[in-house]
């Protein structure tokens, strides 16, 4: 394996993650991203058109946003010549942005890249029925009146009113048709861990994030502004008021009556974007730019499409492997938080011989993660899971923590429906 | 035949191009040379008839931009004016008559003859660009389209919309020009000229066929109805002492066949009686003020302003940075948080979509106006304008902080109104640097935008600023840092002598009214209510000097009555709308010239004391920043032709 060149970060920001409220949102994907996209380079000593690509991860882009990573970098004013485009690994398409802009840079072929992720889920469409477009399809082949006129009387209501919805279909698993939430609820039982624990570390979110709110640690937001004038300052699926009672009131959504996973242990439904800038030595040095961080490692990996959750246990053991270092020897961990269940699976496997054995082939367990050092201020629980974005905004988010603390290195990854994972290496300058 | 001004390209198929390139001349106008030329190609076509024949440009610039300005200057008299009118009258009535279908392929500006050439022809396609636009401006400049215009508009569009068009002299863009039935297809330009070779050569139908029933009986029967219509509409905003040009135009088209020539001289809507008409003169002088205003900048070199920092998002600094956005720039927009910047994105939002009225152009728009609380945008800005509240520390901060961040080619530049830009300039560690832009309320409708050199203000960054005003549309008018700098220099006696007038017992409506008689597009004491009376007391401070201002203006002022703002004022304000009662008797004229007296008198002031470089500019920027009745020709005009008051 080629020796891994470090990439820099220059600078980072996102939109606030705004709870989608079942209906469509006050921003579509575009719109979120080029908000906070051109605040972002608006701050850079370099203009936007000196930028090589812009590359989004969006795993919902909706029809009328095709190849968005092209549209946000038009909208961005990068101008005609700067290519944008865009890439999908589900729940890590943002991680995935940030991989294929390190790639092109470690290769040479960019110096300057703005990559990030987005996804607007309260405007996944809902789509019509397989019988519903059949339907279609023969009306409009009906050539005379009559025809036409017949065809309504084949119209049926059910048929109308029964819309596919385009989000449940997209937390599906289109191989072993689980839904997202069942492959947690897998893992809950194959690691007995309980209705109680997960709700625990869901209050604990909840707590992280209420208390970093106050604090003034997410800076990295950009406030929205809608065109009515309307700001959009902060994320606003955080209940400040969360607790276990509260929690244990909710009906499992998944598997439903006998499971234990519910919408409250679960991360949540919602619009965001979160962007990098990246850049070579040489960039650094053009541009006269000072890297708040450098990413030194990436992996991903991939696993039983059941087991989904534990795609970052995968993805992160290779990387210690590679620097030689244990899950404590890091000062701060982002494990995106997609279902409580799914994160405690991450850190029960670590510890569990047997699948530390049978699963990464190694001879001893790697031990207990620090709690203290998980998910510091919070995750996806609270924050809410704007699919595409969240694989950028925990690795920003990680490197935030670094520079409060004053800590060196860390450890972003995300598990990725379909089973998968992925993790980035990041280290403070 | 040798054309030195059109090209004539015959294709295999028969249809002839004829190619407008003007000589000499970026644009395409339509001087003796090139109307001489247009008569050797329909006689050539005589001889040769095309199948179709299509007028296009050969300019970048538009289609055909009017009547060649220097030879419709030189005709001064009614003589030179008939030998004008006629020659373009008959060369189209030829272009009309032709057996040959023909066509104008209209694509950018078409303004005045370049109109009515179009219209003379059997088909028109206006091609789908923001650039295209149709126009008969002739009003504007006190004369009348007589080239046809009045002629064939009509009886293409109907009357209304020909009234419409020629009494405001306003632009028809292509899609609307389309919907009109200006343009019989509005076409992209990737089809236009294979659009022009089909729509030549249909056979469809002229628009004059197809007008529908309605619209002839108002050209004919009922012609009387449409243009007492007219006549009431043009009277609201002009009257015809004053701009006798539309009540000309209304009179030409209903009682002689549109056609100027026929109207007896001594007619007050006759030829003669335009050219002669003081108005006619000094509404051509304003045109050239204008191109004056237009010329500076020029010498800026190698600076082309993309990025536009503003500091304040009140609702000047908010404006300013709206419309910037919509003539193109990219601005970030400062204040203290991101809540005082929302309401001018929301204002900008609304703005963006009444005036461009596509959802994704305004979309865009909206993307180029960056909420910036912490100032990042000063690093990148080409220009940098401060429009926060008037205070003189709080400017020489932040300008502190923005001198230290800003491009070494950046314009610095101040929107004060009150402050004197040497003394903001004085905490500068290069106080040449500092330039005042000053825009007007409110922003988007008013043209005029003051450069202010202060007394360090270093030459080559008055240019640079005077060239951004242009990027953005607005004309510069460079004026020297005294209080008020011309137009609230000049605004401010007079405002103040018409407050004294209420203060001796006349109503404010009959004050008012007196000054709208006389041109003005809103009365003094509306003037003031509407841009607050906290504003009024404090300009009269600075700008008058008097030891005893208005009482009733102080009174108001204390019990917190600010004008529109606030709902009352001198007047009580419902909906933005003052109310106001009836007018009281007396002669309005000589109460008009007693409120005029000190604006001329300052107005002369500031041109001899140089604070304006000459009389004429003055006129242009007093007309162009207070909207001084313009058919005076501004006020050092006005005192010149009419007489001292």
């Amino acid at each position: 394996m080629k020796p891994f060149e470090p990439v820099y970060i220059i600078d980072g920001a996102r939109s606030p993650f705004l709870k989608s409220r079942n209906v469509p949102g006050p921003f579509s994907a575009s719109d979120l991203a080029t908000i906070a996209g051109r605040a972002l380079l608006a701050r850079q000593p370099f203009a936007p058109e000196e930028l090589d690509e812009v590359i989004v991860g969006c795993a919902g882009p909706s029809v009328d946003e095709v190849n968005i990573g092209r549209v946000i970098a038009l909208r961005l004013g990068c101008g005609n010549k700067v290519p944008g485009w865009t890439v999908m690994r589900n729940c890590a398409s943002g991680m995935q942005a940030l991989d294929s802009a390190i790639a092109n840079i470690q290769n040479g072929r960019s110096q300057l890249v703005l990559a990030g992720g987005v996804d607007a889920l309260s405007r996944t469409p809902l789509l019509y029925s397989d019988k519903m477009v059949m339907w279609f399809s023969r009306m409009a082949q009906a050539r005379s009146l009559g025809a036409k006129l017949g065809m309504f009387a084949k119209l049926r209501l059910g048929m109308l009113l029964t819309p596919v919805i385009g989000i449940v279909k997209g937390l599906t698993d289109p191989v072993v048709n689980l839904m997202m939430g069942q492959t947690a609820e897998n893992l809950a039982w194959k690691f007995g861990i309980s209705r109680q624990q997960m709700d625990e570390v869901s209050v604990a979110s909840h707590k992280k994030v209420s208390n970093a709110q106050k604090a003034g640690h997410f800076d990295e937001i950009v406030p929205l502004i809608d065109a009515n004038g309307k700001v959009y300052a902060e994320d606003d699926g955080v209940r400040h008021d969360s607790s276990i009672e509260g929690l244990a009131k909710l009906k499992p959504f998944f598997d439903r009556k006998y499971g234990k996973i519910t919408p409250g242990n679960s991360s949540q439904i919602t619009d965001g974007a979160a962007w990098l800038l990246l850049a070579s030595a040489e960039a650094v040095e053009k541009y006269k730019l000072s890297p708040i961080g450098k990413i030194t490692d990436t992996q991903w990996a991939a696993l039983d499409p059941a087991q989904m959750g534990l795609g970052p246990v995968h993805a992160a053991t290779p990387i210690l492997q590679r620097h030689g270092l244990g899950l404590n020897d890091l000062d701060a961990w982002e494990i995106n938080e997609a279902f409580a269940a799914q994160v405690m699976g991450c850190v029960k496997a670590w510890e569990d011989p047997a699948y530390c054995k049978e699963e990464l082939g190694l001879d001893a367990p790697l031990g207990t993660l620090d709690a203290n050092k998980l998910n510091i201020d919070g995750g996806a629980i609270a924050l809410g899971h704007p699919v595409g974005a969240s694989g950028t905004r925990i690795v920003l988010h990680l490197l935030q923590i670094l520079r409060r603390e004053k800590k060196q290195r860390g450890m972003a990854a995300i598990c990725i429906g379909g089973g998968q994972g992925g993790a980035v290496l990041v280290e403070n300058l | 035949m040798n054309l030195k001004n059109w090209k004539l390209e015959r294709e295999a198929d028969g249809i002839t191009w004829a190619i407008l390139d003007t000589a000499n001349s970026s644009t395409n106008t339509l001087g003796a040379e090139v109307m001489t030329e247009l008569g050797l190609i329909l006689a050539e076509c005589e001889k040769n008839p095309p199948r179709g024949l299509i007028f296009k440009s050969a300019k970048e610039a538009g289609f055909i931009a009017g009547a060649n300005i220097e030879e419709f200057t030189s005709a001064d008299t009614p003589e030179k004016a008939r030998v004008l009118i006629q020659r373009g009258w008959d060369s189209y009535n030829r272009l009309a008559a032709v057996r040959y279908p023909t066509l104008a392929l209209v694509r950018g500006h078409c303004m005045g003859g370049g109109t009515e050439l179009a219209l003379a022809c059997r088909y028109r396609i206006a091609v789908d660009e923001p650039g295209t636009k149709f126009a008969l401006p002739e009003v504007m400049l006190g004369i009348v389209p007589g080239w046809g215009g009045m002629l064939r508009l009509p009886q293409i569009v109907g009357p209304v919309a020909a009234m419409d068009m020629m009494l405001t002299g306003k632009n028809i863009d292509a899609k609307r020009a389309k919907k009109m039935g200006l343009a019989d297809e509005c076409v992209p330009p990737r089809v236009m000229d294979n659009a022009a070779r089909m729509l030549v050569l249909s056979g469809n139908a002229p628009r004059q066929d197809k007008l529908p029933f309605l619209q002839k009986l108002m050209n004919g029967p009922l012609k009387a109805m449409v243009a007492s219509g007219a006549k009431k509409q043009v009277a609201k905003r002009a009257r015809q002492e004053h701009y006798p040009a539309p009540y000309a135009i209304i009179d030409q088209w209903q009682n002689y066949g549109g056609n100027t020539l026929a109207v007896p001289a001594d007619k007050p809507t006759s030829l003669d009686a335009l050219v002669k008409h003081p108005t006619t003169r000094n509404l051509i002088r304003v045109f050239f003020l204008q191109d004056r205003l237009k010329g500076f900048g020029k010498d800026a070199r190698n600076f082309s302003p993309t990025r536009v920092h503003v500091v304040g998002a009140g609702v000047m600094g908010g404006d300013i940075a709206a419309w910037c956005v919509l003539r193109g720039m990219t601005v970030t927009l400062q204040d203290q948080n991101v809540e005082r910047i929302a309401p001018a994105v929301g204002r900008a939002a609304k703005f963006f979509e009444k005036k461009l009225r596509d959802k994704k152009a305004a979309r865009f728009a909206l993307d180029r106006l960056i909420a910036d609380p912490k100032g990042e945008g000063v690093r990148q800005a080409d220009v940098i304008i401060e429009a926060v509240f008037e205070n003189l520390e709080a400017k020489q901060k932040l300008f502190a902080d923005i001198e230290a961040r800003a491009k070494p080619e950046a314009v610095i530049a101040s929107n004060t109104s009150s402050l004197k830009l040497a003394d903001i300039a004085a905490s500068f560690k290069d106080p040449s640097r500092l330039v005042g832009i000053h825009f007007f309320n409110p922003v988007a409708m008013m043209p005029l935008v003051e450069v202010v050199a202060g007394e360090r203000t270093a030459p080559e960054v008055a240019q640079r600023a005077a060239a951004f005003v242009r990027r953005i549309d607005k004309l510069p008018l460079p004026v020297k840092d005294a209080p008020g700098f011309l137009v609230n220099a000049v605004l401010g006696p007079y405002m103040n002598e018409a407050m004294k007038c209420v203060d001796e017992g006349i109503a404010p409506e009959t004050i008012d009214a007196a000054l709208v008689a006389f041109g003005m597009p809103m009365g003094p004491i509306e003037l003031a209510d509407t841009v607050g009376l906290d504003v009024a007391v404090h300009a009269g401070k600075q700008l008058v000097g008097d030891a005893s201002p208005p009482k009733k203006l102080v009174e108001l002022f204390e019990a917190g009555k600010l004008g529109k703002k606030s709902g009352q004022g001198f007047y009580a304000w419902v909906d933005g709308k003052a109310q106001k009662s009836g007018v009281g008797a007396g002669d309005t004229a000589i109460l008009a010239q007693r409120m005029l007296k000190p604006l001329l008198d300052a107005t002369q002031r500031l041109v001899s004391e140089g604070v304006v470089a000459d009389a004429e500019l003055a006129d242009a920027g007093v007309i162009f920043g207070t909207g001084f009745a313009p058919y005076t020709g501004g006020p050092m005009n006005y005192r010149q032709t009419v007489g001292p008051v």
